[in-house]
Parts: C-alpha cells; sequence; structure tokens
C-alpha cells in the first residue's frame, strides 16, 4: 500500500466513508480512527466548554457566548469558503487581505446606499478570486504561491485606496446596511444568523448537489476525476472564486459591525481560517471533510481564545503560541489516523 | 512615468526569459540597473550602492534557507517569524555580550527549524502546513519573550550593523559568504546531491537508500538559522529588536528571490545564483518604485505581479 497508486484508491474512496458507509470490511479500529477524524473537534470543544465554564464564572453568560458568537461570525464565514478550497486540495492564502479589502470597500461604497456596500466588495473581491482560479486551474501554478501573489496585490490595491492607509471610511450608523453588522435579531446578532445560514447552504451545496461531489473528487484524485469526466479546471474555478466571495462578504459585514472599513485587519485570518478548517477535521491533502467540522474548528478557536483573554495574568501573545501548538497537534493527530487507516 | 518605470522591465526579462531560460533574472536585474542609471537622479553613487547592498543582506540569507527548502519539494514559511524570534532572543540575552546572544539567537532558529523539520520528515505533515503552524507559534513566542519594541545598545552590534570593510559593508560580506557557502554545500557536498535527489522524487530517493528524513531535518535546520542570522543582522542595522514587524512578509520576499531566479518549485533543482540576482531584482525593483516617488502601494502590487509573471515563466519553461 506504500506504492503511489495504492494511495490514489484509497483516497479517492474516502468520499464513501465521509458519508459514513464504510466499505465492508472495514475494521473496528479503521471505524474509530474515521470517528476520531469527524468528531475528535467536536469533542474537544465539549470539553473546552466544560472547563472553561468550571473554571470562569463569566464564561458561560449569555453576554460572554453572545460577544464570541458575533466575533466568530467573520471567521466563520471566511473558514466556510476556505473548506471548499482545502476540500480540492488547494489553500487559498489571499483571504485575509480580501476580508480587509472587502470591509473598506463596503465602507467606501456604503455611502451610495446598501446595494453597493454589498456588491462592490463581492464583485471586486469574486474577481480577484476568479483570477486566482483561472491561474491556478488553467495554467496549472501552484495555489499557493498564487494566493499569496494575491495576498500581497490585494493588501496593495486596499492602501492605493486608502491613501496608504491613512485614510478609515465610516459607515453612517443610520443606514440599513449598518443594521446587518448592528441589528439582533431574537437577541442573536444578525452577523451570526447571515453565518448560520451560509453554513446550511455550505453544507447544502457540498454534499447534496453535483458541484459538491465534484469538488470532492478534484480533491481525492484529480486525474481520476478528469477521467470520470469532472470538469477539474471549472470546479477549481469555481472554489477559489467562492473562496474570495466569502471573504469579502465577511469583510463587508465586519465593516457594518465596526461602523468602518478597518485597513489593518484581516493579517494573519488566512492562518485562523486555515486552522478552524484543519481542526474541524478536513483534511489538507484533499478529498475528505465537511462544513459542520469547520464551523467546530473557528468555535473552538474561539473558545481557547476567549479563556486565554480570561486569565488575566497571561499575555495575548500566548494566544498565537497555543494556536500554532495546537494545529500542530491536530495535523500529527490527523496525519497519524490518516496513515493508521490506510496501513490497516 | 508610472507606466515607463514598469514596463521595460517587465518585457525585458519576459524576451530574456525565453531567450536565455534560466538567465532572465540576471537580464532582469541588468535591465533594472540601466534603466536607473540613466532616468533616476543620484543612483550611480557608491553611497547609494552600500544602502542598497545592506538593505537586501537579510532578505538575501532568507532567501539561501527557502532555496534549500524549495530544493526538497517543500517551502518553510516560518522565516519571518523565527527572525522575529531571534530579534526577541537576541535583545533578551545582550547582557551576556554580543557573541553570546547571537549564538542564544541562532541556536532558537535552529529549534523552530528542528521542529517544523520534524513534522515534515518523521510525522509526514505536509511542508506548508508545519511550517504555518511554527509560523504562528514563533511569532507568538517573540512576542511572549519581548512584547515591544527595544532599543538595542550595543557596540558590538553596532560595529556589525553599519561597520564596513575596505567600503563593502559587514552585512553584505556576511550574506556574500552565506551564498558562497550555500552554493558550495548544494554543488559539492554529499548533502546537497542527496537534498536534490530528495527534492526529485522521495520515493526513488528512499529506495536508493538515501537518508531522506535526515536530510528534511537538515534543511530546515539550516533554513530556520539562516533565518534567526538574518533577524540578527536586521536587528544590528536597526539597532533596536521589534518583534511585531520584523520580519512580516518576509516569507513572500524570499520565495519571490528563490522562483524569480529560477529555482522551480516542484524540487529537484537548487540555483543559488539566480537566488542572490532574484533578491537584488527585487530589491531594485523596489528602489526604482520608491526613487520615482511610487507609494508602498505600488510596490506591493508590482511584486505580486512579478512572482505570478516568474511562476508562469517558470511553468513554460518546465513544458519544453
Amino acid at each position: 500500500m506504500t506504492t503511489d497508486t495504492g494511495e490514489a484508491t484509497m483516497r479517492t474512496e474516502t468520499p464513501a466513508a465521509r458519508a459514513g458507509d464504510e466499505p465492508p470490511g472495514a475494521s473496528r479500529s479503521e471505524r474509530l480512527s474515521a470517528l476520531a477524524q469527524q468528531h475528535g473537534a467536536l469533542v474537544t470543544l465539549v470539553i473546552a466548554v466544560i472547563v472553561a465554564s468550571l473554571g470562569f464564572d463569566t464564561f458561560l453568560t449569555g453576554d460572554n457566548l453572545k460577544n464570541m458568537a458575533l466575533s466568530s461570525a467573520f471567521l466563520a464565514v471566511v473558514a466556510l469558503g476556505m473548506t471548499f478550497v482545502v476540500v480540492t486540495g488547494g489553500i487559498d492564502l489571499s483571504v485575509g487581505s480580501l476580508f480587509a479589502l472587502g470591509g473598506v470597500l463596503a465602507a467606501w461604497g456604503s455611502q451610495y446606499g446598501t446595494a453597493v456596500a454589498l456588491l462592490l466588495p463581492l464583485a471586486v473581491c469574486g474577481l480577484v478570486g476568479l483570477l486566482n482560479g483561472l491561474l491556478i486551474a488553467r495554467s496549472g501554478l501552484a495555489p499557493f504561491i498564487v494566493t499569496l501573489a494575491a495576498m500581497l496585490g490585494a493588501r496593495g490595491v486596499l492602501l492605493a485606496l486608502t491613501d496608504e492607509g491613512s485614510r478609515t471610511y465610516l459607515v453612517d450608523k443610520d443606514t440599513f446596511f449598518a443594521g446587518l453588522g448592528q441589528d439582533s435579531l431574537l437577541g442573536v446578532g444578525v452577523p451570526v444568523w447571515i453565518t448560520l445560514v451560509l453554513f446550511v447552504l455550505g453544507a447544502v451545496v457540498l454534499r447534496r448537489t453535483r458541484f459538491g461531489q465534484y469538488v470532492y473528487a478534484v480533491g481525492g484524485n484529480e486525474d481520476a476525476a478528469a477521467l470520470m469526466g469532472a470538469p477539474v479546471a471549472r470546479t477549481k474555478v469555481a472554489v477559489y472564486t467562492l473562496s474570495a466571495l466569502c471573504a469579502g462578504l465577511a469583510g463587508a459585514l465586519n465593516a457594518a459591525w465596526l461602523l468602518s472599513g478597518v485597513t489593518i485587519l484581516g493579517s494573519g485570518m488566512e492562518l485562523e481560517a486555515i486552522s478552524a478548517v484543519v481542526i474541524g477535521g478536513t483534511l489538507l491533502t484533499g478529498g475528505f471533510g465537511f462544513i459542520s467540522g469547520s464551523l467546530v474548528g473557528v468555535a473552538l478557536l474561539k473558545v481557547i481564545q476567549n479563556v486565554i483573554n480570561q486569565i488575566g495574568s497571561l499575555d495575548s501573545a500566548y494566544q498565537q503560541v497555543v494556536s500554532g501548538a495546537f494545529l500542530a497537534v491536530v495535523v500529527v493527530a490527523q496525519t497519524w489516523l490518516g496513515r493508521r487507516r490506510r496501513v490497516l | 512615468m508610472t507606466e515607463l518605470s514598469l514596463a521595460p522591465g517587465a518585457v525585458d526579462r519576459d524576451r530574456a526569459l525565453r531567450l536565455l531560460q534560466d538567465y532572465g533574472v540576471y537580464g532582469g536585474v541588468l535591465a533594472l540597473l540601466l534603466f536607473n542609471f540613466v532616468f533616476t537622479p543620484h543612483f550611480a553613487s557608491a553611497e547609494n550602492f552600500r544602502t542598497q547592498a545592506v538593505q537586501v543582506a537579510p532578505v538575501l540569507i532568507v532567501a539561501l534557507g527557502m532555496a534549500l527548502a524549495i530544493g526538497t519539494e517543500g517551502v518553510d514559511l516560518s522565516v519571518g517569524s523565527v527572525m522575529a524570534l531571534s530579534t526577541s532572543l537576541l535583545s533578551l540575552y545582550l547582557g551576556y555580550g554580543p557573541w553570546t546572544a547571537t549564538l542564544i539567537a541562532v541556536a532558537g532558529g535552529v529549534v523552530a527549524g528542528l521542529a517544523s523539520g520534524a513534522l515534515v520528515a518523521f510525522v509526514g505533515v505536509q511542508p506548508i502546513v508545519a511550517t504555518l503552524a511554527s509560523m504562528v507559534a514563533a511569532r507568538g513566542l517573540a512576542l511572549v519573550l519581548l512584547p515591544q519594541l527595544k532599543d538595542v545598545h550595543d557596540p558590538g552590534l553596532a560595529a556589525l550593523g553599519s561597520g564596513d570593510v575596505l567600503g563593502v559593508p559587514h552585512l553584505a560580506l556576511i550574506a556574500a559568504a552565506l551564498a558562497l557557502l550555500v552554493a558550495f554545500v548544494v554543488r559539492r557536498s554529499t548533502f546537497g546531491r542527496q537534498l536534490l535527489a530528495i527534492g526529485d522524487s522521495r520515493p526513488a530517493a528512499r529506495l536508493a537508500g538515501l537518508p531522506v528524513r535526515r536530510v528534511l531535518v537538515v534543511v530546515y535546520v539550516c533554513s530556520g538559522a539562516l533565518a534567526a542570522i538574518a533577524g540578527v543582522l536586521a536587528t544590528a542595522r536597526l539597532t533596536a529588536s521589534d518583534p511585531t514587524s520584523l520580519g512580516t512578509l518576509m516569507e513572500l520576499s524570499a520565495i519571490t528571490a528563490v522562483v524569480v531566479g529560477g529555482t522551480p518549485l516542484s524540487g529537484g533543482r537548487v540555483r543559488i545564483g539566480g537566488t542572490v540576482a532574484g533578491a537584488v531584482l527585487i530589491q531594485l525593483l523596489t528602489t526604482t518604485l520608491v526613487k520615482h516617488d511610487l507609494p508602498p502601494s505600488w510596490t506591493q502590487i508590482a511584486q505580486a505581479v512579478v512572482i505570478v509573471a516568474a511562476v508562469y515563466a517558470a511553468r513554460e519553461r518546465g513544458k519544453r
């Protein structure tokens, strides 16, 4: 099973394993490692929440939970788009810059009405994503280098738009657009509702549509997908566009929440989003993953962040150390689980 | 003026890449030099070249390590954060004298490289992810050790940062020495041969009995150590430790230098001369744009375009 062909066969089989119907003859430990892969993040999240609520009286209060949900919403939308990209076996490093660019464009556009404030960032970010996708899918360039360049380019455009970052566009508090970030529905912020709706939509698209199956097929084995007749290039262009659109929308919502287009946002966000996706059980090698996992991953990251903030004596820089170490542990565990499943 | 400053460089380089294949990057450097000699006032002065050399040195040193990682079909995203870690350690242990502090800083880089290398070699994690994790962790650690900017007052370090030998700055000399050393290792040593073989085809290298894991770990350790040295030199030049901003986007500059220099991302080939020229090219490009009063945002956009163009050209070359 160490040969390339063996690996390729196993990887194309993973979509079947994802749906829960293991191939006959799957041993118990095989099923156990699949379960750990799927639900490990959720179990960790439950444990983290229990520990946090026992340790800090302020953790399980309505206000704290509401704030956490609201501040996770934007990262969650970015992670949603990232999940699609990672399932195809790619990576999108440009989302942090696009998030900031989307916010600035939305804040600038909000003076012309809600439609402009939402459509302008979506159009510009979508265009960048389309360009990423075309370069990756049609020209066969490595995803990380193309999106790295897009990250730099988008940040450059942002700086050019804002007098080298010195000007901050404000959003008028009384507009409908500001309401998208500021209002609450049934006690929960509107961005949280939008995020939940988007996740349900994303899960349906990935699991129940032809496009979603193509995404898994491309990630599982690109050549096999092409031979099967899946539109590999089109699928790839679509996922990078989708990821950029999600980042732009998240940026726009964030601008509505903050009432301004803050230029310094979003650096390091690509790492957070990728971490969340990976923690949620999606394999970076592609072909295996789920939308709900990314939501759990975002929640887990935010709970850890919240706990570190609550321990007053700890520097907030520890957050990065813990996040980095946590990401490493998760990746090691995943590789180990994956290898186990392949060997057994 | 905007169009003028970009177009000749880009067109020349593109044509040169097709004609000269591997020597395109040298053509680009030459074109930018010629352009600047003609159009940029005060460009052809010794003082200017000294400044350029000092500015390019840290990027160049980081790019050398990056070239090794890319040669094994990997990449090291943690280099910028390792620079920050190194500057934190340096200013923290400066009380023991500059040499001890430098050693500790480099040791920090080695440990960071060891961590990424172990993840890549022994666990089998993709290099992007493994070094992403150490990128986040190392930056955090740097900020934990030294929360904010701190001035570094040390005569030894100051001499290192701003001194020169026969008019050539120390930083440039160190960078040149390291480039020669790495070029020698890649071309003439067993380790270099093994590195290239692994980058070409890891299964084949394993079947040939090469110590694949050990070589991979050593590659990331080298990359970490070189990044740490760059961090020390950058601190010496700035006479301040700034763990928040030192080395941000350095991984991007280093990858650009390596890729523009003609080292393919698919591994199996390392071009140190091209990497040096690639770093110089980016430095010249930035200088050209800055000297013609274009804002930093334009520099970023230009750099993004150059990266994509270089990777695209490399792809064309690979096909033939």
